[in-house]
């Protein structure tokens, strides 16, 4: 069987017995790429002799010592391409260092391998809104695989990776780990250096990784996580060994049930799935709780402006003139940089931009961002009440399974309103992990359902332990 | 607050954005109907200090020391126009 379905526990051993090399894995995961990238579209490129040159350097004495991971394409790696899907960055840029993640992935001997398909500047839930290719969900080639990681969740679901690293702004990396039928967690606020991730919503932005079982995903985050000077965000806190939580019990465990999140409107197949999931924890010996999140309402207006009032500044840096795409048919300075961003960004970035550059204008700042930054205190305080009487929250990822390619193009607004379980855990920076919990039937098809657990400020242990029990029992 | 209505072609212009006719017609409306779901926090009574971001971490310094960073080359290396070591852009002052 190809090294491609494996796991990164399950190959470290091999590794380590010298049954095989990393050369082996990199070269199964081409193999892999080669056969199902066409019709699958997770990968934009992949660079194997690069990869192959890390693969035999690779310190195997390192815990992921010659293990290959997929890198979303928005994150820098020296002397690789970083398009971020978008036409700006597609032809022209070549990245000049590693980003923070990155360094600390190659202290741990991995190698990253290959570049991730992704919504172009990671804006959006589909992965549709990326200009450089589709990426299809490899449960059913019809359907999206889920955004804005998409191309990382579909890499693991459909065995083309190991593992990968998305990144999470408003659910990006657990719900296309949700719809694809892999883990993935998005990790506190501040855990893992955002240094070289392009930045969207920097407020709300986090890296993390997207797996085939929860051990890979802990054993990922323990060289992913720490302080990086270089990111005045990231915390300067201990970091634990998170596969500590793997093999434990759940017994006594207080498991929160928002009741604002078990609403109409979610799809019946999801909610079957995820009660039958509330379920199995108990009996696992965990007890629910029925807690109150009173601002969950709020939280995906609050979302939409926040995200894009961020992004409108934060993409301001593509001008023209340092790196990117430029127009050749501006004239003068103000021509160039009108041009240049009208012919590289596509219509979700400039929705976003005209937005966010909207809320911030002058008069409309305290009606919008202001009151916007008043409701994220409430919605953290909501959570902080809530983790009073709770140790996990349970939740849906996503209200519905994979939508059909093409089914909400023409519905912006649509398509924002499904985020409403993943956004409020940005907006209060909190960790929380998709785990994939049975599945749900649409048009014929059984497709992937997933149960997002959400935990307290730096509590990643008590999720992975949650989603641990749960996915082995 | 009344149905919000953007002037769409000023935010544009603050947006450094060479819309076409058709993309300003259309992202008008798309925009209108995003603001009137976000106006739902207006009818909202928000009583809470405002945050900036989630994690209690503020006026994180770092120590005024020199530290390595691009060379000049490595800065310049994915420049669209690059003239004498430096970024060009085209003319500014007649």
């Amino acid at each position: 069987m190809s090294l491609a379905t494996s796991t990164i526990t399950a190959l470290r051993q091999q590794l380590l017995a010298k049954e095989i090399t990393p050369r082996d894995i990199v070269t199964d995961v081409a193999k892999a790429i080669d056969e199902q990238n066409a019709s699958i579209g997770a990968y934009l490129s992949w660079d194997l002799e690069k990869a192959l040159v890390d693969a035999d350097k690779a310190d195997l004495s390192q815990p992921l010592g010659g293990i290959p991971i997929g890198i979303k394409d928005n994150m820098n790696v020296l002397r690789e391409p970083c398009t971020c899907g978008s036409r700006m960055l597609a032809e022209n840029y070549t990245a000049p260092y590693d980003a923070g993640a990155i360094t600390k992935l190659r202290a741990g001997g991995a190698v990253p391998f290959g570049r991730m398909n992704m919504d172009e500047f990671a804006m959006g839930s589909s992965t549709e809104n990326s200009a450089l290719g589709v990426t299809r969900n490899p449960r059913d080639l019809e359907r999206i695989p889920g955004g804005s990681s998409g191309g990382s969740a579909a890499a693991v679901a459909g065995n083309l990776a190991i593992a990968t690293l998305g990144s999470d702004t408003g659910g990006s990396i657990r719900q296309p780990a949700a719809l694809c039928g892999c883990v993935g967690i998005k990790p506190t606020y501040g855990r893992i250096s955002r240094y070289g991730l392009v930045a969207f919503a920097s407020s709300l932005d986090q890296i993390g990784p997207i797996t085939k079982t929860v051990e890979d995903a802990a054993l990922l985050l323990n060289h992913l996580c720490g302080k990086d000077a270089r990111d005045s965000t990231s915390l300067d806190v201990a970091v634990p060994d998170f596969t500590a939580a793997i093999g434990r019990d759940i017994k006594g465990l207080r498991i929160g049930l928002p009741k604002e999140y078990f609403i109409s409107g979610i799809h019946a197949g999801v909610s079957a799935a995820v009660n039958a999931a509330i379920k199995k924890l108990e009996s696992l010996g965990a007890i629910p709780v029925e807690i109150s999140l009173p601002h969950t309402d709020v939280g995906v207006s609050t979302y939409y402006i926040i995200a894009p009032a961020e992004a409108s500044t934060n993409l301001a840096r593509f001008d023209g003139v340092r790196y990117g795409h430029r127009s050749a048919a501006a004239n003068d300075l103000m021509e160039q940089y009108m041009m240049t961003r009208e012919e590289g960004f596509g219509p979700e970035v400039k929705r976003r931009i005209l937005l966010g550059t909207y809320v911030l204008s002058s008069g409309y700042y305290d009606a919008y961002y202001l009151k916007a930054q008043r409701a994220r205190t409430l919605i953290r305080q909501d959570f902080e009440k809530a983790f009073e009487k709770v140790d996990v929250i349970v939740s849906p990822t996503s209200p519905t399974p994979a939508h059909k390619l093409g089914a909400l193009k023409d519905n912006p607004l649509a398509a924002y309103l499904e985020d409403i379980f993943t956004i409020p855990v940005n907006l209060a920076g909190l960790p929380a992990i998709s785990v994939p919990c049975g599945t749900a039937e649409e048009g014929g098809k059984q497709l992937p359902v997933g149960l997002q657990i959400i935990g307290k400020p730096l509590d990643e242990l008590t999720l992975l332990r949650v989603a641990d029990a749960f996915e082995k029992a | 607050m009344p149905a919000p209505s953007i002037d769409i072609h000023h935010i544009a212009k603050l947006s450094r954005l060479a819309l076409t006719a058709e993309e300003a017609v259309k992202y008008q409306d798309q925009l209108n109907r995003i603001l009137g779901h976000i106006d739902q926090l207006s009818s909202h009574t928000l009583e809470a200090e405002p945050s900036a971001h989630a994690m209690p971490v503020f006026d994180v310094l770092r120590a005024d020391v020199a530290r390595p960073g691009f060379t000049q080359d490595e800065a310049l290396s994915n420049a669209p126009r690059r003239a004498m070591d430096q970024f060009q852009i085209p003319k500014v002052i007649e």
